[in-house]
């Protein structure tokens, strides 16, 4: 089991420092996850901390697709401005 | 583009320069200071009124990560073009900054003050940051270091920030309530958690708190960053004042929110106001007896080169750093002698007496005046004017208030800009929009100024003057106040005379 990091990435930097495990790597056009190292932090801390700190929605997901920080979580935002802007996405 | 950014945590405007030399009559607003923190901020465009006319800064952006959000920052943002705090083109490694601020501060000797500012939070980074600042001081020890930070790291960072000898920080401080906090806060990350509301913000609160009496007490000067957001912490600002200054911090600078749409953040979106010019100057003047307010900031970007209000940072990209070829030791001979000699002509500066309010009648109420200066005289065309400083002149005296954007209207082509331009599609000229910017002033001082504009000035109150072209601002703003005093319409009982 794994995370993913997504196209809304935007390469901040944040996830790489609090990875208890080092998965996090720099590549083109944004960062990665490892995910032979990843262990989505079980055992180590109660949340995945990479999703813990990220401060863009839906650049975090799990093997199912599913945001970690969906659309409106992290802004709030409400759902119908974020469609309005084009800020808004179902699922990855 | 190497690294996309983003934007940063706090917004961390740094102090705002003008074109023009005697921004702030009033009394120094550093004279309270004792001499040893005098000395340490003559030479500081962000911290010294005085100094931004003469010396430069720059920001280098090696802090990209965050450990908060705030609802004034969109940290997706990289633009060149836009010039906030928060707002980068090109993300750094510490190597890279180095090469960058060698370069800089050959090419531009009046370059004192290195400053990590984001995109992030430099805190948040403490690695990056602290490589940069450590290599700084072995390679460049003729640059003042100084950071900024929202202050959730800061107290376990207070120590390494002693230790490199980096004697200037800013925090931004919003509110000191946790309920307002909340409003502005909508999480931060904290040990391992993402912490949210109202709890989020108190914990944030008392480490910023906590942070700036541990930096006060080792004697690192702290100036503190508000931003003034209508209907959320605009009272409430007058408190922060009072708190930060009981505890030690040297310098306030209220800061007015930037929110629009298309910068994607909370407050963009939600459209939240901004404050209007009068707001924020009536907020400053509340403040401003607790203590000493910066009225300068031009609320760069983390990545801003040069004066302030100016941005060279186009002219040092890493494409053209890495084919410079910097001999610092002969750099840093050369700065010290430019230096020197500004720190001469500040001294002198010193001694003049400033324009004295002789002759007016007491109980003459104040006026707004707004100058297109450079330089320090009254020196600008006022259709080529990119700014406006203005000036109130009182019985008191004449002091700086603030300096306000135009946007250019005349392009220089005929002689005299008489010609006003509507955008396609604008609902209002330039001219309109650069008279609307004046709102309150009842003066206009410039070199030139066209025949259309004169009259569309005067229809809206507002007296062009162009009589004192090339004078010293603060005595050109007297000069024109002592002549409104003989008309009698400074007083009271003239009030009813005063034709509109």
């Amino acid at each position: 089991m794994a995370l993913q990091i997504t196209e809304s990435c935007v390469n901040c930097w944040a996830c790489v420092d609090v990875c208890p495990n080092d998965a996090i790597f720099q590549d083109k056009p944004h960062f990665l996850i490892d995910d032979m190292k990843c262990t989505e932090c079980l055992g180590d801390h109660a949340e995945a901390q990479c999703a813990a700190i990220c401060p863009i929605e839906m650049a975090i997901v799990n093997e199912l697709g599913e945001f970690l920080n969906p659309p409106g979580s992290l802004t709030g935002i409400p759902i119908e401005k974020l469609k309005e802007f084009g800020l808004w996405r179902e699922a990855a | 583009m190497e690294l996309p950014v983003i934007s940063n945590s706090g917004p961390i405007a740094e102090g705002g320069g003008c074109a023009s030399s005697g921004c702030g009559t009033a009394p120094d607003a550093l004279s309270h200071l004792p001499d040893h923190i005098r000395a340490k901020v003559q030479d500081h465009p962000c911290y010294s009124e005085e100094a931004h006319h003469y010396f430069a800064r720059m920001h280098v952006a090696v802090a990209p990560a965050c450990n908060i959000q705030c609802n004034y920052c969109n940290r997706k943002y990289d633009c060149s073009n836009e010039s906030r705090p928060g707002v980068v083109s090109e993300l750094l490694t510490p190597d890279q900054a180095i090469k960058k601020v060698l370069a800089v501060a050959a090419e531009i000797p009046q370059m004192t003050v290195l400053g990590i500012a984001g995109p992030g939070d430099p805190l948040a980074n403490p690695e990056r940051t602290f490589e940069t600042f450590q290599q700084l001081s072995e390679k460049a020890p003729d640059i003042k270091l100084c950071v900024s930070t929202n202050g959730l790291s800061l107290p376990e960072h207070v120590d390494e920030i002693a230790k490199h000898n980096i004697d200037h920080v800013t925090i931004t401080i919003n509110c000191v309530d946790p309920e307002i906090g909340a409003k502005i806060y909508p999480w931060i990350y904290w040990q391992n958690k993402r912490i949210r509301g109202v709890e989020g913000a108190k914990i944030l609160i008392e480490q910023q708190q906590k942070g700036l009496q541990m930096l006060t007490e080792r004697g690192i000067l702290v100036k503190v960053n508000s931003v003034l957001i209508p209907g959320v912490n605009d009272q409430h600002l007058k408190e922060v004042s009072k708190i930060v200054k009981e505890k030690g911090a040297f310098l306030h600078n209220v800061m007015p929110l930037i929110a629009e749409p298309e910068h994607g953040t909370y407050y963009g979106i939600m459209e939240h106001p901004s404050p209007t010019d009068a707001e924020l100057q009536e907020l400053q003047d509340a403040c401003a007896g607790d203590m000493a307010m910066m009225r300068h900031c031009r609320q760069c970007r983390a990545d801003a080169v040069g004066l302030l209000g100016e941005d060279r940072g186009d002219e040092f990209t890493m494409d053209k750093i890495d084919v410079m070829d910097v001999d610092y030791e002969a750099a840093m001979v050369r700065r010290k002698e430019v230096h020197d000699s500004i720190i001469e002509k500040l001294e002198a500066k010193r001694g003049v007496a400033k324009p004295k309010a002789e002759g007016i009648p007491a109980g003459s109420r104040p006026v707004l005046m707004a100058v297109a200066g450079k330089n320090g005289v009254v020196a600008e065309h006022f259709g080529h004017a990119k700014e406006f400083l203005i000036y109130e002149a009182s019985p008191e005296g004449v002091r700086f208030i603030s300096h306000r954007k135009t946007e250019l209207y005349c392009g220089g082509m005929d002689s005299c800009g008489d010609g006003d331009v509507v955008e396609a599609g604008a609902t209002e000229s330039l001219l309109d929009r650069n008279i609307r910017v004046l709102e309150g002033c009842e003066v206009v001082l410039c070199s030139k100024i066209g025949y259309e504009p004169w009259g569309k000035l005067e229809a809206a109150g507002i007296a062009p003057n162009g009589e004192h072209a090339m004078e010293p601002i603060e005595e050109a703003v007297m000069a024109v106040y002592k002549e409104i005093a003989v008309t009698g319409k400074l007083l009271p009982a003239a009030e009813s005379l005063k034709v509109a």
